[in-house]
């Protein structure tokens, strides 16, 4: 049964249709009518029709593009200006942040005394979310195809035209001054994430990218003799089930009781802030971890 | 006023990098502009006052996101090495350290 | 409303950084719906993702004020700018990586049954597999 395209296209708006089948091949009409129920043979499109839907929706897709851009630009209009001070952005919830954030925190930097004091179950799903990111990137990454016909794991060889860079002693002796730079740099940013900016998640993906020209310099064998896959999941669990018990001593002590135990100390300090520095440190060490486990998983299906 | 014709070429200097990525051929060439596009990025985060994301954004925007998209590309192309090498013995894939 | 030509232009001088981050979600829309090779996607969506910080953030910027870390004692909130977007954005820019990694790796696997980045041929093989 021969059909034109549009009716081709009407078919596949009633479900009878695959347009996604590229090949002349007729799929087995027994098996369509094992899936559907129906008694309708799919037919693929020839090669002309398959150019003309291929442009068909090439046009579609920019012409939706450029419609959605332009009823965007066309919102714009109707927006405040940008940079005013009565903006209905700026509002008292702002005011409260800032006026009485570092009275109630003990931070200096607002941003962190509002992700890590007031919106601190929020900054704990995130945690969550890097960790649940690191599983399914294990899932889906581990030793996939290394493994011989026979069972044996084949290693990971360099592949044609990507350098090597442990074995180029450019690379080598430069990224030997520099990563206790970046280290101390990413300590740095992690510890002072209540006073100036950073935090958490800054000084976690610093250190992380220390540890990450560690292992591509000096070779994975060496990182992974360093930091394990046992030592990186303890550090992980450890630091996610301290944020999550420090923040939810609340649930214990009466949904008003929210502002922190430990004493504020004296804002500008490094010790002061109560929860916030441990908190941040917890942050950093998943954060790390994430990225560093990220990287290996890619570089060679293991951390160990 | 300095501030401003900054902050436009800037944005100019993003939107550039957008469209490099969008119509370059090669991967590796997408995934460097990309990695330029973070930078660029992070300065604006500095020039609207958010230090923090700026930080945020030179670390993992350029730094680990484009490690991930090259290790991903690597990847790739390990796979087809190994497929054109199926027969070859495993002891010629060992790497010298 | 628009009135006039001028009052477009003082809407466009207003609003620029809205509009380069609309172009930006554009840009990286169209790569997304556009391209069919799946690591385009991605990054097309990293940068649609990009385009959306960008207008969050430029909602929080005030002229002429500081970024919100409490210096000299001064807690007026008339000298600081607003932190919640920058708070918020924090925690988009993390995701947006876990996000990558996780499409990144659903490439790779992708890549090594097909052999394909392009989805189109992706597709045709699927078909071809399912038929057999």
């Amino acid at each position: 049964m021969k059909k034109t395209f549009w009716q081709k296209l009407s078919a596949w708006h009633k479900g009878d249709y695959d347009f996604t089948l590229k090949t002349t091949d007729h799929v087995d009409p027994q098996i369509i009518h094992e899936y559907t129920g129906k008694e309708h043979t799919i037919q693929a499109l020839s090669r002309k029709e398959r150019a003309f839907s291929g442009a068909l929706y090439n046009v579609l897709c920019v012409l939706f593009c450029l419609i959605l851009i332009g009823v965007l630009l066309g919102a714009v209009v109707s927006l405040p200006p940008h940079g005013n001070a009565e903006n209905p952005a700026v509002n008292e919830v702002m005011d409260r942040y800032v006026e009485e954030g570092m009275q109630e925190t003990g931070a200096v930097n607002t941003v962190a005394g509002m992700i890590l004091d007031y919106r601190a179950f929020d900054t704990l799903g995130e945690s969550f979310v890097l960790f649940t990111a690191v599983c399914a990137v294990t899932i889906l990454m581990k030793n996939t195809k290394r493994t011989a016909p026979d069972g044996t794991p084949l290693p990971m060889v360099v592949a044609p035209g990507i350098v090597d860079y442990s074995k180029d002693n450019i690379v080598k002796t430069v990224s030997r001054f520099l990563i206790p730079f970046i280290f101390v740099f990413g300590v740095y940013v992690l510890l002072n994430g209540h006073l100036s900016p950073g935090g958490g998640f800054s000084g976690g993906a610093i250190l992380g990218s220390a540890l990450i020209l560690f292992s591509m310099v000096y070779g994975e064998d060496r990182a992974a003799a360093i930091f394990s896959e046992r030592l990186i999941k303890t550090v992980v669990l450890v630091s996610l089930s301290f944020y999550a018990i420090a923040k939810s001593y609340s649930f214990f002590t009466g949904a008003n009781h929210l502002h922190s135990i430990i004493s504020q100390g004296i804002p500008g300090r490094i010790l002061s802030a109560g929860l916030i520095l441990p908190l941040n440190v917890a942050v950093g060490f998943v954060v790390c971890c994430t990225m560093y486990s990220f990287y290996m998983y890619f570089r060679r299906g293991r951390i160990q | 006023m300095l501030r401003e014709i900054f902050l436009l070429l800037l944005l100019g200097g993003l939107i550039f990098c957008a469209i490099a990525t969008a119509v370059s051929k090669r991967l590796m060439k997408m995934i460097i502009i990309y990695m330029a596009y973070s930078l660029i990025m992070s300065v604006i985060w500095l020039l609207l006052e958010s230090p923090d994301l700026g930080i945020t954004e030179a670390a993992v925007g350029a730094g680990v996101t484009g490690v991930l998209f090259y290790l991903a590309l690597r990847r790739i192309h390990q796979v087809d090495k190994d497929a054109a090498d199926q027969d070859v013995s495993s002891d010629k894939n060992e790497r010298g350290e | 409303m628009l009135t006039s030509f001028e009052d477009l232009w003082t809407h466009v001088a207003d609003n620029y950084i809205v509009i380069v981050s609309i172009i930006l979600f554009g840009i990286g829309f169209t790569m997304l719906l556009f391209s069919r090779n799946l690591l385009k996607k991605v990054v097309g969506l990293n940068i649609m993702d990009t385009g959306v910080y960008l207008l969050l953030v430029s909602m929080g910027y005030i002229d002429g004020r500081h970024a919100p870390i409490i210096a000299n004692g001064i807690t007026d909130a008339a000298n600081y700018i607003n932190p919640i977007p920058s708070g918020l954005v924090l925690t988009g820019i993390v995701v947006s990586v876990s996000v990558t990694a996780i499409m990144l790796s659903l490439i790779v696997r992708l890549y090594e049954k097909y052999h394909s980045l392009n989805l189109d041929e992706i597709y045709e093989l699927r078909n071809k597999e399912e038929n057999t």
